[in-house]
């Protein structure tokens, strides 16, 4: 338990001891603030015309603000976050090979699992860090009109899932190559695959669409935008983490065999 | 202390270890001496539990380097050759970290780190961060991250490599002192620091033990005769034959004669001083002395000697 807390410390301090986490926080912010206020402001301009036109103002859904600002805002928010938290990830494992000191590290009497989640907590807390300053979007909404907080609490949950999801196959890329910009590359790429896959199901087969759907990212994120908290969809994100922590786990270890 | 058996490490077809075997006691500094790319290192990593070896066996205080690592990692300290530190961090908060994961307790968490900082001469240094030291003070810092948790054994990669003269005598006094306490494995390929610091010395090369020994011991058994050299003003020819005549000298060798001056080498029997008789044999000749002196092998010479035999 020491060990995990000791190495999370260490690896927090030193994004905030560097630009990095004030960097991606702060670009962060700004990108979903932007998206943020245009979807706010089209919502009010919207509102503004069905206050004179009666054929808008019977499209309920347009007018209702959870639908129109909020499910959107979350899917825009887990965009960015696909860009942003690679750049957070890419560091953890890649750094520590260039620089020799996870000779060091792995030298000391700490398992390679206490390393890794060590590591992931870290990133996590960080990751927690930047999604809980997007919060004053919802609030100000509340404040403004009555956005459902239901889904609002349940498309943060999915955001949640999402970044640890990301984060796990971050470490993972992290720990395969000393290069900082290859690992942020390959779970930039591994991602968008990962969120792409979902559009691509009319293409295919029912059987191939089908499994394509559950792999997918996205489609396992929409539910919780919607306020359907889904056992399927929270299992997805566990295995996805799991999976990515073992495979990262198999790479530290593949030093004692591989010549 | 540390016991090493029939290591070997093989990369493919490269054989970086070759069945290696030593021991060392408790107390002793024992130097691991060989060219660059011997096999120091990965000798190093594979006691340090970093990577496994191909076969053979390694024990640290008993407990196997392959079986137990947990328990071989608890109880040593090392320094990697490029010594490898979290250049963001301060010294103190570092050197904090390192013996917490190395199970310091909470409650002596700041004595030990203190201690280390004082042993390592870093007591002025300890908030500055580490990239701001100079490379002598990083060595310092690695070194001091070896020793927070009072380790028993000590495995230290060429501990000494790109210090200036002075810092280089200073951590070879560090190291000294911490002697005794302490087993220590030092790996370099600089000579004078065996002869200085250690007790034994291990000599490899290729991934082969080519010697284990005192350093004291291999300079006298290597040597196996003693050799002299002279100088002499007169006819070559006649000298070598004068020489050879003398009770004691095995083989004669000119070295090289300009303007009537010859230098040879001697090859004279052990434990036999035949300094004098040469002097009054060249002095009855006629001819003159001109430099009579014993040529004592160094490290180097034994090195070279052992390193290229093969």
């Amino acid at each position: 338990m020491r060990n995990f807390y000791l190495i999370a410390k260490k690896e927090l301090n030193s994004y905030f001891s560097s630009p990095v986490a004030y960097v991606v926080i702060t670009i962060f912010l700004v990108v979903t603030g932007y998206y943020f206020y245009n979807l706010l402001a089209s919502f009010s301009t919207l509102s503004f015309q069905a206050s004179t036109n009666p054929a808008i103002a019977k499209q309920q859904n347009l007018l209702n603000i959870t639908e129109t600002v909020v499910r959107p805002l979350f899917g825009n928010i887990s965009m960015i976050m696909l860009l942003m938290m690679p750049l957070l990830t890419m560091r953890l494992f890649s750094e520590e090979k260039k620089s020799g000191t996870i000779e060091l590290l792995l030298t000391y009497p700490v398992t390679d699992m206490e390393v890794i989640i060590g590591k992931f907590i870290a990133c996590f807390v960080v990751f927690l860090l930047m999604l809980l300053l997007t919060a004053t979007f919802p609030a100000l909404l509340i404040f403004l009109g009555e956005p459902e907080i239901g889904p609002t609490i349940t498309g943060y949950i999915g955001l949640i899932l999402t970044g640890a999801a990301f984060i796990s196959l971050g470490i993972f890329t992290s720990s395969l190559t000393e290069n900082q910009i290859i690992a942020a590359t390959l779970s930039f790429g591994v991602l968008i695959l990962f969120f792409m896959m979902g559009t691509s199901v009319s293409l295919m087969g029912p059987t191939i669409g089908n499994i394509m759907v559950h792999i997918s990212l996205i489609g396992h994120l929409e539910g919780f935008a919607k306020g359907i908290v889904d056992t399927t969809d929270i299992i997805y994100y566990f295995l996805f983490i799991i999976l990515f922590n073992f495979l990262t786990l198999r790479v530290l270890e593949s030093k004692k065999w591989r010549g | 202390m540390i016991q090493v058996e029939k290591l070997t490490k093989s990369y493919g077809s490269y054989q970086a270890l070759n069945e290696i075997t030593f021991s060392v006691e408790k107390g002793e500094i024992l130097g691991f001496l060989g060219p660059n790319g011997a096999g120091k290192t990965t000798t190093m990593r594979i006691l340090t539990c970093f990577f496994p070896a191909t076969s053979g066996k390694a024990s640290i205080a008993g407990y196997d380097v392959f079986e137990e690592p947990h328990e071989v990692k608890k109880r040593i300290g090392y320094l990697p050759e490029n010594v490898p530190l979290y250049r963001d961090m301060k010294v103190v908060d570092y050197l904090t970290f390192v013996a917490g994961i190395k199970g310091v307790r909470r409650q002596d968490l700041k004595n030990r780190v203190g201690n280390a900082l004082e042993e390592c001469g870093l007591s002025d240094m300890s908030h500055k961060m580490i990239n701001e030291l100079s490379k002598g003070y990083r060595q310092r810092v690695g070194l001091a991250q070896a020793l927070v948790n009072e380790p028993e054994v000590l495995i230290l990669d060429e501990p000494t490599v790109g210090l200036d003269p002075k810092q280089i005598i200073e951590i070879r006094k560090l190291i000294k002192s911490l002697a005794g306490k302490r087993t220590i494995i030092l790996s370099t390929h600089i000579l004078p620091e065996v002869s200085m610091t250690c007790n034994r010395v291990v000599i490899i090369n290729k991934g082969k033990v080519v010697a284990v020994d005192t350093p004291q011991n291999l300079t006298s058994n290597i040597q196996g005769a003693s050799r002299l050299i002279v100088k002499v003003d007169g006819p070559a020819q006649e000298v070598i034959t004068g020489l050879q005549k003398i009770r004691g000298i095995n083989r004669v060798n000119k070295k090289e004669s300009s303007n009537g001056v010859s230098e040879f080498i001697l090859d004279t029997e052990k434990g036999i001083d035949v300094r004098r008789d040469i002097a009054a044999g060249i002095v009855r000749s006629g001819w003159g002395l001109l430099e009579l002196r014993p040529v004592e092998m160094s490290l180097e010479d034994i090195f070279i000697k052992l390193v290229t035999k093969e």
